[in-house]
Parts: structure tokens; C-alpha cells; sequence
């Protein structure tokens, strides 16, 4: 399974299809080459983000090489990264999100 | 510097197309309109659907659609009764030393003798611009308008990307590029500043998406809020959408905002990269882009679109590669390479920038090859504008 790393400063890296826990993970830059290897610890879907490092709680999570938010919580390297430990940095989320308020 | 075959205007425009535009400033007059088009090759009518006043928003974009370089001449095919009258369009046309020409169905005395009238105008325009000839001009004539819908996780990463790698290249080699949908902005509104040229507009930039937010929330949708579907398909944050949104922008600095009011229609002044400030609909926010002079379009997508225009072709470009699979009639370019680690991303947006080029000069889009001629003026409602103090 491959996931990619946007820019270098990032420390989350989005997986390129659905991956299962502990299943080996190739991190690419956009340009195609290796980065890392990554053992994810939980299973992640397509589209979803997996963490590259320990995260600490409060820490910034970059992708794009730009803030996205901050984590909720301490965050181990290979986790899934969404909102479940991770807030908007600019905009609190309130968790209503999930019931489908559409924008 | 990378050359493109196009048309000159007598402004010293350059279009990529050579159509005739048949404009019913209403719709009272767009069925006639369409049927006096369809007899003439590379006639293309167009409408709009907001009543008959002298709206300027409604001005702006008509006028701006025929002031386009891909547009060769025009012929205006008004009702007669209109407060909106093909003398107010003319008036603005003129200058541009294009062929234009004005007729009334009240004033001719009904359909058919207006057919006639209108066939026999346009069949003289047709033949005057077959008889131009495409000619090398740089890139740097060229306005790209950008545009996302449909958009899934992999547009961020792939599509909108890579398209922003051309819009970087077609910038490089000094050509414009507008990207729009402010609504797709928010949350990203201290980087795009950041990008500005100047603090004026980076105070634009904050206007635009602030007044976005404060129509969101007067329709009783908070914009911190995401889709289902967004979280579901892996997006976290408000930020983080939005940054996947404004990479089909690229990443050159902010010239300026375009705004779009009864006011002001803000067209790009020089080369660069601008923010049109529009609706996030993709059909109106290509029109309206189009309008503001884009010769050319680039239309990223995650689940698949079919979006074309009257008179710009419309590059499709996905990052997802079932989408290209499955919708390859209607999609031009598959971005998804990126994604397996088969293609760089830079690759696929040299791919993009000479897709653009190629379409520049003459190659067909899928849209355009399947004959689709999308056209919708947006506007704002002016009361709730006014209720919201922005105007």
C-alpha cells in the first residue's frame, strides 16, 4: 500500500487506498520517491491520513506544508490522524459535524 | 517561450475559438435566439435568467462573454419591450472593434421574420471569421480560468495539484490565471493573504471570504461545519479542505481580487494570479470567469463532471483513476497517476500545461467535442445583500 506525503515539512501522509492495520505502507513524496516505511496501527481508508511521527498533544499537523489543525490528543507514529484527535486550529469544531451538516 | 496558434481581435486580443455569439439579453427572446444560432456554424446563443431589468451584474457578464477573445462577432436578439436592451450591450461591445449587430423580434414583426434577419447577419459574420487564420502568439496572451467540482479525496492531492503546477508554468511564461469559489476559501484566508501582493489586497482577500461566511451564516449554515461526505472521504478540518481546493491556483503570489458586484467586475489587469470572487456553483463560476476574458479552462474532479462553456473549451482533469475509467468520455486528462506513484506530479502538470496549449490551438475538448455549451449568469440578491451591509 503507498500513501503521499504533500511536502516535507508534513507530518501526515494521506494512503492511496484502503489499508489495513500493520500492513506494510510506502510514503512517497509527490514526485514518486520513497520517503519511509510506515506500519499503520489501526486500519485507514482511502483518502484518510496516517501520522509519519509521534504527534504531542497541542502540536500542529502540517499537510500541504501548512497548519491544519492541532492535535487533541498525544498521537503515536503510524496512527489514523482525523477528527477523532485533531482540532481546527482557526475554527473549533464542535463534533456536530458528523451529523451531516452540509455546507 | 511556448507559443499557441490563436485569432487576433482588432483590440490585440487572442482568441483560441472563433465563434459567433447570438445574445438574448432576456429569455423572453433565448428560443429564437437558439434556432437562428443553430443555423450557422460556430454559433452559439446565450441567455440569462434573471428577469429584464438593467441589472449591471447581468450587463457585466453578457458584455464580458462577447468582449472574450474567442468570441469573433456577435449578434444581439432582444424581444423589444426589456428594460436590459441590446443598445445597453452594444454600447459596451463596440469599443472592442468586433461586429456587432442589434435586432428586435417586436420590432421585425414576429419569430420568423426575425429568423431571416438574424440568419442572414450571422451568415455574413460566419464568413468574414473563416476567413481568419490562426497565427503564433505567446502564452503569455493566454488567461486560464481554474475550476473544482465534484471534488473527492483525491483532488487535493492529484487533480488540483497538478493543475496548479500548469497555472504555475502558464504564469512563468506571463499569462494569467483566475480561480474562484470563495466559499472554498474559507478557513484559508491568512495564507492566501499571506500571498498578496500588497496589503491592499490582501485586505480584499479577507472582505471576499469574511462576507462569504456572513451570507453562510444569515442562510442559517454555519461554514465551520463540513459535509459528511468530506469527513467520511478523510477531510479533518475546515483548513484542510480549503488548502486542498486553492492548490488548483497554484502557488505564485495573489495580484488581486475580482470582484463582482452591481459595482465593480474585476477582470486581471496584467499577468499573475487573481481571486474571482464567485459563487462556488460550477457552471455560473465558469461563466463568470469566462466573462472576466478566460480563454481557456481547466475543471478539476474527483466523482466526475461534464461541464463545458458557449465560446472556452473546458480541459477535465481527475485525480481519481476509476472516475477516468469509468467517465473517460467526458474526461480530458487522468491526474490519478500521481496517486499509485506511476507519475510525478510535476509530470502530470507538464502533461496539463501542454494540454492547454494544445487545446490553444484548436484541439477539441471532450466537452466541446460532444457539443455542450454550458452558460449561467449567477447573481447575488441585492436585498440580502443589503441586509448584510455589503453593498
Amino acid at each position: 500500500m503507498k500513501a503521499i506525503q504533500i511536502d516535507d515539512r508534513d507530518n501526515v501522509a494521506t494512503v492511496t487506498g484502503d489499508t489495513m492495520k500493520g500492513e506494510a505502507v510506502e510514503v512517497l513524496s509527490p514526485d514518486g520517491k520513497m520517503i519511509l516505511k510506515a506500519k499503520p496501527l489501526d486500519d485507514i481508508a482511502f483518502g484518510h491520513k496516517l501520522s509519519l511521527r509521534r504527534i504531542r498533544k497541542g502540536e500542529e499537523i502540517i499537510k500541504y506544508g501548512e497548519v491544519i489543525g492541532v492535535a487533541s490528543r498525544a498521537i503515536p507514529a503510524g496512527e489514523w490522524v482525523h477528527i477523532h484527535n485533531v482540532d481546527s486550529a482557526r475554527l473549533k469544531t464542535s463534533g456536530e459535524e458528523v451529523r451531516g451538516v452540509t455546507v | 517561450m511556448t507559443e499557441f496558434l490563436g485569432y487576433e481581435r482588432p483590440d490585440g486580443s487572442v482568441g483560441v475559438r472563433n465563434h459567433l455569439l447570438v445574445i438574448a439579453p432576456i429569455d423572453c427572446s433565448y428560443e429564437p435566439a437558439r434556432k437562428i444560432a443553430d443555423q450557422v456554424p460556430g454559433a452559439v446563443a446565450i441567455t440569462q435568467t434573471h428577469g429584464c431589468g438593467a441589472d449591471s451584474i447581468l450587463v457585466h457578464n453578457l458584455v464580458g462573454t462577447a468582449l472574450n477573445p474567442n468570441v469573433a462577432g456577435v449578434l444581439i436578439v432582444g424581444l423589444g419591450c426589456e428594460t436590459l436592451t441590446g443598445e445597453m450591450l452594444m454600447e459596451q461591445i463596440e469599443p472592442s472593434g468586433k461586429p456587432v449587430h442589434n435586432i428586435t423580434i417586436q420590432e421585425l414583426g414576429g419569430t420568423l421574420r426575425t429568423h431571416e434577419a438574424g440568419v442572414r447577419l450571422l451568415q455574413e459574420m460566419a464568413q468574414d471569421a473563416a476567413n481568419l487564420r490562426r497565427e503564433p502568439f505567446p502564452v503569455s496572451k493566454l488567461t486560464l480560468a481554474v475550476e473544482c467540482g465534484g471534488s473527492d479525496a483525491t483532488s487535493g492531492l492529484a487533480a488540483n495539484p497538478a493543475v496548479g503546477v500548469a497555472a504555475d508554468t502558464l504564469i512563468d511564461e506571463g499569462g494569467a490565471v483566475i480561480f474562484g469559489e470563495t466559499q472554498e476559501m474559507s478557513g484559508t484566508q491568512h495564507l492566501l493573504a499571506r500571498r498578496a501582493v500588497n496589503d491592499r489586497v490582501a485586505k480584499d482577500v479577507y472582505t471576499i471570504i469574511e462576507a462569504q461566511e456572513a451570507r453562510l451564516k444569515a442562510m442559517g449554515v454555519d461554514s465551520r461545519w463540513m459535509s459528511k461526505g468530506n469527513i467520511d472521504g478523510g477531510l479533518t478540518t475546515i483548513e484542510e479542505k480549503s488548502l486542498g481546493a486553492v492548490r488548483k491556483g497554484g502557488t505564485k503570489p495573489v495580484q488581486g481580487v475580482l470582484f463582482n458586484d452591481w459595482d465593480r467586475f474585476g477582470r486581471p489587469s496584467g499577468p499573475g494570479l487573481y481571486i474571482m470572487d464567485g459563487t462556488g456553483w460550477d457552471v455560473p463560476s465558469v461563466t463568470h470567469m469566462v466573462a472576466a476574458g478566460a480563454q481557456v479552462v481547466c475543471f478539476t474532479t474527483g466523482a466526475g463532471s461534464t461541464t463545458g462553456h458557449a465560446i472556452a473549451p473546458v480541459i477535465k482533469v481527475t485525480g481519481n483513476p476509476q472516475t477516468y475509467a469509468r467517465m473517460t468520455d467526458n474526461m480530458d486528462v487522468n491526474a490519478g497517476t500521481i496517486l499509485d506513484g506511476s507519475e510525478s506530479l510535476n509530470s502530470v502538470g507538464r502533461r496539463i500545461f501542454q494540454m492547454i496549449v494544445d487545446t490553444a490551438n484548436g484541439r477539441l475538448t471532450k466537452a466541446e467535442a460532444l457539443g455542450y455549451h454550458d452558460y449561467i449568469v449567477f447573481r447575488r440578491s441585492r436585498e440580502a445583500e443589503h441586509l448584510l451591509g455589503h453593498c
